[in-house]
């Protein structure tokens, strides 16, 4: 294994990226050399090919790296209390071996960041996110019998994805096929074990597996073997990103800013907001954040909408203006792409509100075609998210493709 | 069991205060108190047979003058020995300086032409930058966003007491107001007994040094009080602190207001998050439409609501809310009379012997430890009325500076060091003294804690400091009196305009209360 070796902590800035426990293998299938950084990580944007990587997503098997997905372990008496305060979802009612998406708000109920979390045992849970929140945790375990400990370095995960996958797995030894979505399982894995969960960012059929970075190899070779009947591949960060769109998946500080990072103060969303209210319970008892969106909700305060967008044409509108009519702006696209599974050029956007019921939008495009720019005003409309979501994503046991 | 419509949850001078009023406009209060008499910090106990302490506030400077005649507390007994208490700040040789009049308006004393002359002139300045600040105290604090609901009448008065100051007062106002005091007075003045006199009252009760950042506008504050109608007086409540205490529970009951005592409050009854009443540490239920808290807000909303009910970046605000006290109080029982090298046992007596001396005795608290010399002011009750100890003999009443709050030594070590050391400072000024000890009880800041509830044992509830004053007391976003919880408020000495035996937190929050709460 590769991980950093250097003994002296003071000499950590020579290594300013580090590698994941899967850098060994990942470095030999990364063609083009395409990499990026991700949360202190390096990570590979493709391995050659983002358009055959996105038609492993969607076809057959595709194994993504998730080593860099930040990492907290909530244990102690109060665990489910404490996420119950700390988060908008019931964490209680959510059952051992069972696994939700989820966000939490600062006091002024707006989004600090989504993640998903796991139910490991009755007062074991692990929270995965994008970005880091140790001190926020902490100040939230104040009053609670918990413990939190950040374990994004030890803990080795892959994400596979695809309709193929169950097959996959089935192939590798691993009965998945009465596990249902949000799910999870643990298996003994080369003399420790492989945790794996019917979860994923593509809305497809998939599953994420989670082991300890000294097994990672094995599990990485394990599942290539067993895969290979069915084209297994490696995909980047690329090509995720369009399933994910697809899915109609947003990403922390790239389809909003969490309110703890942003520095300007309208670019706090509330979960009304980002289109996530459907989350918010507001039955459990308190959490934080919960009177700030009692009083968004009934004033019907909220400024922002997320929307998907459907745009004429086929380029791709990736940090476009808004217009109404033309020419009141009425806010960003925040993704986009032209979606091959949908065939439909789409677009995740924060549409100032109301106007994301208005009708009548229009982004603006700068297409750059051989050095000269050409301006369209393409017409777009709100649609319903997901873009692409094949029922194969829920159905159990899954189909053997 | 009648119902009522607001709980007033501790029967301090702030508590007694808000109840009367909202009590007086119409609605049914009750008041629940968990020591055996209600008062807070203003009673006296006899902590000697035969002698009793005035109060562990023992020289009254900020009677709000609401709160005095709307609950016209000279009807209910409310009198002073004095309403002009003068200052003498003591030397070790008996050359003492005495100021006389509001905030020393004369000195008697061995002091040069050019410190008189620069005196005067201080303090006139001192008094109008004051009299420009005294507004302030009888207002809920303004905040700056919008729909905050300011009392745009009042702060408008502000503005103007600003303008009439002059160009180019407002200019020395606009240095001065986040200075030291200690650049203060030594800009002025180079006698050191009254540097010492002058730094020690900027500094009592609070957890600064003269030399911390921000330290006059304390001086101010204190300037800005008002007594039985006059400005930056000292006044002894005939009978004690107590008194006050007294006349403020006999004026609350003629009004109807209901106050139990003996009922220590638990926790705050939440329901469809709305507080609803509360549960007593005996376990019985009180309902009532509305409650307020005029106990410490720290321990309200950490111990009676708990985290559970309160999102966490407030939590963590309110926990990390400062509340050091520094201030411990002695009571001494004296078989006669002391000598304070011919001081006027009369007077407030201050040893402070320089502004310097201030700083070195504040040194030692920001390290958890005690003061070699501590500084302290005294009064002695029983040389203006009896009551107070047997014939003949003496209490004596101190607060002293500066005691750790959380001692490195322990509490006990720390509670005997101070002690001697504050002794062996009265030895130096009233040779013999020692002798004249039948009984001494110190209270050290968290001895205060325990025994009245103020976290750290901290004068204010809450440190009075410019961080924590007005819009950010006790801490941004509750700076109104209202709090997240929907029906409870703050009415306590921890919320604007801060402690001191005066009832303008309590009368302020009802005033709020009554603008913002149909009844
Ligand atoms: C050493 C020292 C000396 C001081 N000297 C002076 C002075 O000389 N002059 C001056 O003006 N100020 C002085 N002060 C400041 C002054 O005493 C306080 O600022 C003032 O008492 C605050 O009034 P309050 O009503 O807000 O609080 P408090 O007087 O503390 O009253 C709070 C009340 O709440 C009650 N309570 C607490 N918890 C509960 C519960 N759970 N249930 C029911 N009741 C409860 C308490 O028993 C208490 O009666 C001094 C302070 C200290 C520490």
């Amino acid at each position: 294994m590769n991980v950093m070796k250097t003994t002296d902590p003071r000499l950590h800035y020579l290594t300013p990226l580090k590698q994941t426990p899967f850098h060994p293998r990942t470095a030999a299938e990364n063609r083009l050399n395409d990499w990026g950084p991700w949360a202190g990580y390096t990570t590979a944007l493709s391995f050659g090919d983002t358009a055959m990587e996105h038609s492993a997503i969607r076809n057959t098997a595709s194994v993504y790296d998730l080593c860099p997905m930040v990492k907290y372990r909530v244990t102690g008496p109060d665990a489910a209390a404490y996420l119950d305060r700390l988060t908008v979802r019931n964490a209680s009612k959510l059952s051992v071996g069972g696994v939700h998406y989820t966000i939490w708000c600062d006091d002024a109920g707006k989004v600090i960041d989504d993640g998903t979390l796991f139910r490991l045992g009755p007062t074991d849970y692990r929270i995965c996110c994008q970005e880091r929140h140790l001190p926020w945790l902490l100040d939230s375990a104040i009053g609670y019998e918990v413990a939190i400990v950040e374990e994004t370095e030890d803990v080795a995960a892959l994400s596979l994805q695809g309709p193929c996958t169950y097959s996959v797995l089935k192939a590798a030894g691993f009965d998945v096929a009465d596990l249902k979505p949000f799910r999870m399982r643990t298996f003994p894995f080369d003399g420790g074990e492989v945790m794996i969960s019917r979860t994923g960012f593509t809305g497809d059929l998939g599953y994420e597996l989670w082991t300890t970075p000294a097994h990672a190899i094995a599990l990485w070779d394990h599942l290539f073997a067993a895969g290979a009947p069915w084209g297994i591949r490696p995909i980047g960060t690329h090509a995720l990103d369009i399933a994910r769109i697809e899915a109609g998946f947003i990403i922390t500080n790239l389809d909003f800013i969490p309110v703890d990072q942003a520095v300007r103060e309208d670019r706090a969303r509330s979960p009304f907001e980002l289109g996530l209210e459907w989350m918010v319970d507001f039955d459990k008892g308190h959490f934080t954040g919960r009177r700030a969106l009692l009083k968004e909700k009934v004033n019907k305060s909220s400024k922002w909408a997320l929307v998907g967008l459907d745009i004429d044409g086929n380029v791709s509108v990736e940090g476009s203006i808004i217009y109404q009519n033309g020419k009141t702006e009425v806010g960003t696209v925040t993704a986009a792409c032209w979606s091959p599974s949908a065939k439909r050029n789409i677009a995740l956007a924060q549409v100032r509100r109301p106007y994301h019921e208005s009708g009548n939008l229009f982004v603006e495009v700068y297409a750059l075609r051989e050095l000269q720019y050409a301006k369209l005003m393409l017409p777009a409309r709100v649609c319903e998210r997901p873009f692409f979501a094949p029922p194969r994503r829920r159905t159990t046991p899954p189909a053997p493709f | 069991m009648p119902s009522f419509d607001v709980i007033v949850i501790g029967g301090g001078t702030n508590g007694l205060a808000a109840a009367h009023r909202l009590q007086s406009s119409g609605r049914k209060v009750l008041v629940l108190e968990s020591a055996a008499a209600a008062g807070g910090a203003a009673l006296g106990h006899e902590f000697a047979p035969g002698f009793r302490s005035p109060g562990l506030a023992h020289v009254a400077n900020q009677i709000d003058n609401r709160v005095m005649s709307g609950m016209d507390l000279a009807r209910h007994g409310l009198g002073f020995v004095t309403s002009s208490v003068s200052s003498t700040a003591l030397s070790a040789t008996g050359d003492h300086l005495v100021l006389e009049g509001a905030a020393g308006a004369s000195i008697k004393g061995n002091l040069s032409d050019a410190d008189r002359k620069n005196w005067l002139a201080l303090r006139k300045q001192l008094l109008s930058f004051a009299e420009v600040l005294a507004p302030f105290k009888q207002i809920t604090a303004p905040r700056i966003a919008k729909g905050a609901g300011n009392e745009f009448g009042k702060l408008a008065k502000f503005g103007l007491n600003l303008r009439m100051l002059g160009k180019a007062d407002f200019r020395e106002f606009l240095r001065m107001i986040l200075i030291n005091v200690y650049d203060v007075v030594n800009d002025e003045l180079t006698d050191k007994r009254l540097k010492g006199l002058l730094t020690f009252d900027a500094t009592l009760g609070s957890w600064l040094g003269p030399r911390s950042p921000n330290s006059l506008i304390l001086l101010l504050n204190r300037l800005s009080g008002e007594v039985a109608g006059q400005r930056a007086t000292l006044a002894l409540p005939k009978g004690g602190m107590a008194a006050v205490a007294e006349a403020m529970v006999k004026s609350a009951a003629a009004s109807g207001v209901v106050v139990r005592t003996g009922a220590a409050v638990d926790s705050l009854l939440i329901e469809d998050d709305k507080a609803v009443g509360v549960t007593l540490a005996n376990g019985e239920e009180v309902r009532a439409k509305l409650v307020v808290s005029a106990m410490n807000p720290k321990t309200t909303f950490l111990k009676l609501i708990g985290p559970r009910h309160l999102d966490a970046g407030f939590v963590k605000c309110i926990g990390d809310q400062k509340s050091r006290g520094a201030a411990a109080k002695l009571h001494l029982a004296l078989k006669a009379a002391p000598d304070f090298r011919g001081a006027d046992l009369k007077s407030r007596l201050v040893i402070a012997p320089s502004d310097d001396q201030v700083e070195l005795a504040y040194n030692a608290v920001k390290y958890g430890e005690v003061p070699k010399r501590p500084v302290m002011e005294i009064v002695i009750p029983s040389a203006h009325e009896t009551g107070f100890a047997p014939t003949g003999q003496h209490v004596l009443s101190a607060v002293v500076q500066f005691a750790p709050h959380k001692p490195k030594a322990g509490p006990d070590a720390a509670r005997a060091e101070m002690l001697e050391n504050t002794l062996a400072m009265l030895e130096e000024h009233a040779p013999g003294i020692r002798s004249l000890i039948t009984h001494a009880e110190l209270l050290m800041p968290y001895d205060i804690e325990a025994r009245y509830g103020m976290v750290g044992g901290n004068w204010h509830h809450g440190e009075l400091s410019v961080e924590q004053m007005l819009f950010l007391r006790p801490i941004a976003g509750i700076a109104q009196y209202a709090t997240p919880i929907e029906g409870l408020w703050l009415a306590g000495a921890g919320c604007h305009p801060g402690g001191g035996i005066s009832g303008a937190a309590g009368w302020n929050a009802a005033e709020r209360i009554l603008r913002e709460v149909r009844a």
